[in-house]
């Protein structure tokens, strides 16, 4: 987060307000983008820190680093079951829910290492050899077709459109309709009070809409060739052919929103950090070869996931505190990413750093995101083509926020475009 | 020092040293190795140093325990097969002088 803009006075009420009390659960903290000054705080003194009432229960709050990693990294006793409430600081299947949605993200071994296997072929890095060429024209596509000097969104002009497209070519989704996928992702990780959805009934209504649509491709793949989109390896691999229908939308979700939401936010998080940090501006427009160490630092730096949750399945210890069966654990992955302890210079923004591989944004363990590759690419792909054309994407506005403690979402960036 | 030989998926043989005591990962990233990511930090926790064992060093270097967690790592990554490691638990020890180890053409 960029400190340099947050109001005196908010420094003061974080550093003074007792310790027991802080939450950072509140999502109207994301959308301020003032959480990173409670989190500082929490890592320097109360690294795993519990607490005990929120709008979403009691919960455990790891902050550093090596803590997040040893929680990520132990599945048989940090537990991703939905039925024990899933990957999400908010339950997965309270009342709230749209759905009894079941995807493999939420689901612990073995069930999860099947359906998972059955799908990582699509993102695997072969395929996306033959993707890239897909991917690019695509990409250059958006950029030739945007006004040089005038005020525009940022977020809904690329980063939004670039994401779609791609989700788009990895379905074979119907082209014209692409703009469904954007919106099924928004609906599915919205509350009411993000204006996305007026209310919990009317998400429902659409989550069906969404389910009734795939359901009808699904039937079309099925009795189709085989082919390497994911739709249809779905409809073909023994491990989810069989897969009742909750579940199969529930899958698909989590590709949308693993796909979508992250991508978007990491390509909009990327043009307002080289604008807060001209001098990594100026080294990139000397070097563009710097792209390949600057798309890690990207994700590093935006967090586009801001955690995953896990529940304990019996007592633990960790950084000396006594976590109990049951109990709600959050591992904050944009807290781990400014672990001054284990990233130098965590606070700044480095696109030549010498290990920028090594964050959090991806988690560890056998839940790692499955897309890690595919959202490199499409960042690489963007900046190399936004080089050639660009001289510099200048943000003109201040960058909007959305209210949501789990998506580390940008909302719009208004910019002007400076030709080469 | 120990000597191990990393093949890249063109055939490109790299021969370095590196110190007993650390692993076939610090092999690879010390040396600058290309194909070895190690996103982790050497802890067996993302598979970004997937490494396939020359047949004739898997007895040697010793097969994937099943049900461990590098098992459970492998068993997601593009094209693992029985001489399938990661390089992060490969230690570096007298015995696997003159190692030789295979970088698939990609991480995942």
């Amino acid at each position: 987060m960029d400190t340099d803009m947050v109001e005196p006075n908010i420094r003061e009420k974080v550093a003074f307000i007792p310790i027991d009390e802080i939450d950072v659960a509140r999502p109207s903290l994301f959308q301020k983008d003032t959480v990173g000054l409670f989190f500082e705080r929490l890592r320097r003194e109360e690294p795993v820190h519990y607490c005990r009432e929120s709008y979403v229960g009691p919960y455990w709050s790891i902050t550093k680093f090596d803590d997040i990693m040893a929680v990520d990294t132990n599945h048989k006793v940090f537990s991703s079951e939905a039925k024990l409430g899933g990957i999400a600081i908010e339950d997965m299947h309270s009342a709230k829910s749209a759905l009894e949605l079941e995807m493999f993200i939420a689901m612990d071994p073995p069930k999860h290492n099947q359906q998972r296997k059955a799908v990582t072929g699509a993102v695997a890095p072969s395929n996306l050899l033959l993707l890239e060429p897909t991917i690019r024209e695509r990409a250059c596509q958006i950029l030739d077709d945007l006004p040089v000097g005038e005020d525009i969104d940022w977020v809904d002009k690329v980063a939004v459109e670039l994401t779609t497209m791609t989700l788009a070519t990895l379905f074979d989704f119907p082209w014209e309709e692409r703009r469904k996928l954007t919106r099924w992702s928004d609906v599915t990780t919205a509350a009411p009070e993000t204006g996305i959805v007026a209310s919990y009934e009317a998400r429902r209504a659409e989550l069906i809409e969404c389910a009734m649509y795939f359901k009808g491709l699904w039937e079309q793949r099925i009795n189709a060739e085989p082919k390497n989109d994911l739709i249809s390896m779905m409809a073909h691999s023994p491990a989810t052919r069989d897969m009742p229908f909750l579940e199969f939308l529930g899958n698909l979700l989590l590709l949308i929103v693993g796909g979508n939401d992250t991508t978007r936010n990491s390509i909009s998080g990327g043009v307002l950090a080289l604008n807060q940090n001209p001098d990594a501006y100026l080294k990139l427009n000397n070097d563009p070869g710097l792209i390949t160490s600057m798309v890690p630092e990207i994700i590093r730096w935006q967090t586009p996931l801001t955690h995953m949750r896990r529940t304990a399945l019996q007592d633990w210890e960790i950084g000396g505190k006594k976590i109990r069966k049951g109990d709600k654990v959050v591992m904050w992955y944009l807290s781990g990413n400014r672990d001054e302890t284990v990233i130098d210079r965590a606070d700044e923004f480095i696109i030549d750093r010498k290990n920028p591989r090594h964050h959090l944004s991806f988690g560890y363990g056998i839940h790692r995101c499955m897309g890690n590759r595919l959202a490199e690419l499409q960042l690489r792909i963007i900046w190399e083509e936004i080089h050639k054309r660009f001289a510099k994407i200048e943000v003109t506005g201040e960058p909007e926020r959305l209210f949501s403690n789990l998506v580390r979402g940008i909302t719009k960036l208004p910019v002007r475009l400076h030709a080469r | 020092m120990v000597k191990v030989t990393f093949v890249s998926s063109d055939g490109t043989r790299r021969a370095v040293d590196i110190a007993e005591g650390e692993t076939a990962r610090e092999a690879a990233l010390f040396n600058d190795v290309p194909g070895i990511d190690g996103d982790c930090g050497g802890v067996c926790a993302c598979a970004t140093c997937h490494v396939f064992v020359d047949p004739a060093w898997i007895d040697k270097v010793g097969r994937l325990a099943e049900g461990g967690a590098e098992a459970d790592l492998l068993q997601f990554a593009e094209g693992a097969n029985e001489y399938s490691r990661l390089a992060c638990q490969i230690p570096i020890e007298p015995l696997v002088e003159g190692l030789i180890l295979h970088v698939p053409e990609q991480q995942y």
